[in-house]
């Protein structure tokens, strides 16, 4: 693989741009691998990135049903963020964000992460208590984050209008390291390191099935024929149920669909994430200038990759209250993805039934931002059969009552 | 944009107009039943990539709790049917046979 640098750029320049090589190889898939993974998305591309990085396993296959990274990974908002209120969350999320910062020097892949601050509105004196007791949380977990009154946001939000009459801004939860990525750069830049480590990426290849003898995966059956395998990952989102049920066991998930809308790229007037839960309504500025604004989820069961038109209703008509300015912005496009949403909104990583198939799934609303420390904890996993990261948030939870309740926090915007 | 007829005022509501209950049909344990059983009626929820029954209320009609029978990927509503009843009716189940044939729930075998 070429680096890429600016030396790399001036070098391609003098020779008209004749030597740039394609990111990642499209080879068709071999017999046998050490480790199949299904999905390349965020989620299983990282995974394999880490299996590779972090414990020296290349013989690695990624499967995808489409192409790479075109499922929730290139349809989120794009938001990082580690401002969870229970441990366990704090801990895989905050890991992921910290791998956020240096992400593009370790791919040698730009993602541009701009950690500008991410920003929770409270909007009623429910939330003033709930994002403070996160604050607080935070300060044991070692998240920074600070509960900020409602002058500080104004200062760090010119545009909002903090005194809506019905619902006035009362301060929020400020966290200065989240931000924002480039979600399709962050798949990208995964698989041309994939692919550099020898791994193979095979785009357009569906699992039609799951091979196994005596409780243990032997392989799986695809569109482009059967592969062999010791150890499986299924890291699918939406899909997962689906997956489990070839695999044999159940899921305690629902896929819903979730949307997002994109407006008219106007010029930088908010430096900050926003995000505002009470009227279920989230917002940031792209670098391209365009207003990017994600809602809440349908309320019923759909794999259809697109929402209720009247969620974005009422999603822009909450937003136009708290942002006035955005009354008149085209909306240029919008789109949906579906997620897969677990009991306590908190996602799963864990061993399954079946022996040598893990599973992770059920990042709900708020995977993207988990992407890099998801798939650390699953390699870790897959490769010493356990990761302190990931313990918590085994299958079994949901029979034992450990739950990681992270339905205030996560349930309803991310 | 989702709309239902309510079996019980006639309306065609759309979607705007109804809260979903989710899962219909689900088996009720009480106490003494073992956490397997717990799991599964509080967690397991059935998450169909096809047909799927469901329960609805008609909030801001009559208030009524009703079931519908709907495809998860076409977005088809095969019909509704009042809640007095531990599984889809024969017309229903008919119905969707016509039009999704192999169909297959959990709870029906």
């Amino acid at each position: 693989m070429k680096r890429y640098s600016a030396f790399a750029i001036a070098r391609e320049a003098l020779r008209f741009h004749s030597g740039w090589e394609r990111a990642w190889k499209s080879p068709e898939p071999r017999r046998r691998y050490e480790v199949v993974i299904i999905g390349a998305g965020g989620h299983g591309l990282a995974t394999a990135y880490y299996l590779g990085k972090n414990f020296g396993i290349t013989n690695v296959a990624v499967i995808e049903k489409g192409w790479l990274g075109g499922g929730n990974t290139g349809r989120n908002t794009t938001i990082i963020r580690s401002n969870y209120l229970q441990d366990p969350s704090a801990a895989i999320y905050e890991k992921s964000r910290s791998l956020y910062e240096t992400l593009s020097q370790d791919l040698n892949y730009n993602v541009m992460f701009s950690p500008r601050g991410v920003m929770m509105l409270a909007q009623t004196q429910h939330e003033i208590r709930g994002y403070q007791r996160t604050a607080h949380a935070n300060a044991l977990q070692g998240v920074d984050t600070r509960f900020i009154s409602a002058r500080e946001v104004k200062e760090l939000c010119p545009i909002m209008n903090i005194d809506g009459p019905r619902y006035p801004v009362l301060g929020a939860l400020w966290q200065p390291r989240g931000g924002t990525a480039r979600h399709d750069a962050v798949a990208w830049g995964y698989a041309r390191a994939c692919s550099d480590m020898g791994m193979d990426i095979i785009q357009k290849c569906e699992v039609t099935g799951i091979r196994q003898e005596e409780g243990q995966v032997r392989g799986v059956e695809t569109s482009k024929g059967p592969i062999d395998c010791s150890k499986l990952g299924i890291v699918v989102a939406g899909h997962s149920g689906r997956l489990a049920d070839m695999a044999g066991f159940r899921l305690p998930l629902e896929t819903v669909a979730l949307q997002a809308l994109v407006s008219e790229p106007i010029k930088p007037c908010m430096d900050v994430v926003v995000m505002a839960n009470t009227v279920h309504g989230y917002m940031s500025q792209s670098d391209k200038g365009e207003m990017v604004i994600g809602g809440g989820t349908d309320s019923f069961n759909s794999y259809t990759q697109r929402g209720s038109f009247h969620h974005i209703e009422e999603t822009v008509r909450a937003l136009v209250e708290t942002f006035p300015m955005i009354s008149r912005l085209k909306m240029l496009r919008q789109w949906g993805g579906i997620v897969d949403v677990t009991g306590d909104r908190s996602p799963i990583i864990s061993k399954t039934p079946l022996q040598g198939c893990f599973i992770n799934c059920g990042w709900g609303t708020g995977g993207f931002k988990a992407i890099p420390g998801s798939g650390w904890a699953m390699a870790e996993l897959m490769a010493a059969g356990q990761s302190t990261l990931a313990e918590e948030f085994s299958l079994d939870r949901f029979r034992v009552g450990k739950f990681i309740d992270e339905s205030v926090a996560a349930g309803v915007a991310h | 944009m989702l709309t239902l007829q309510c079996p019980y005022c006639g309306v065609q509501a759309d979607e705007t107009e109804l809260s979903a209950g989710g899962e219909a049909h689900i088996e009720r344990h009480g106490p003494g039943s073992s956490d397997e059983a717990f799991e599964e009626y509080l967690f397991a929820r059935e998450n169909p990539f096809g047909v799927h029954f469901e329960r609805w209320r008609h909030s801001y009609g009559c208030g009524k709790w009703f079931h519908a029978a709907r495809n998860t990927v076409t977005l088809e509503v095969y019909g509704t049917y009042p809640a007095q009843t531990t599984e889809p009716p024969a017309d229903i189940r008919k119905r969707i046979s016509g039009v999704a044939p192999g169909w297959t729930w959990r709870f029906l075998g």
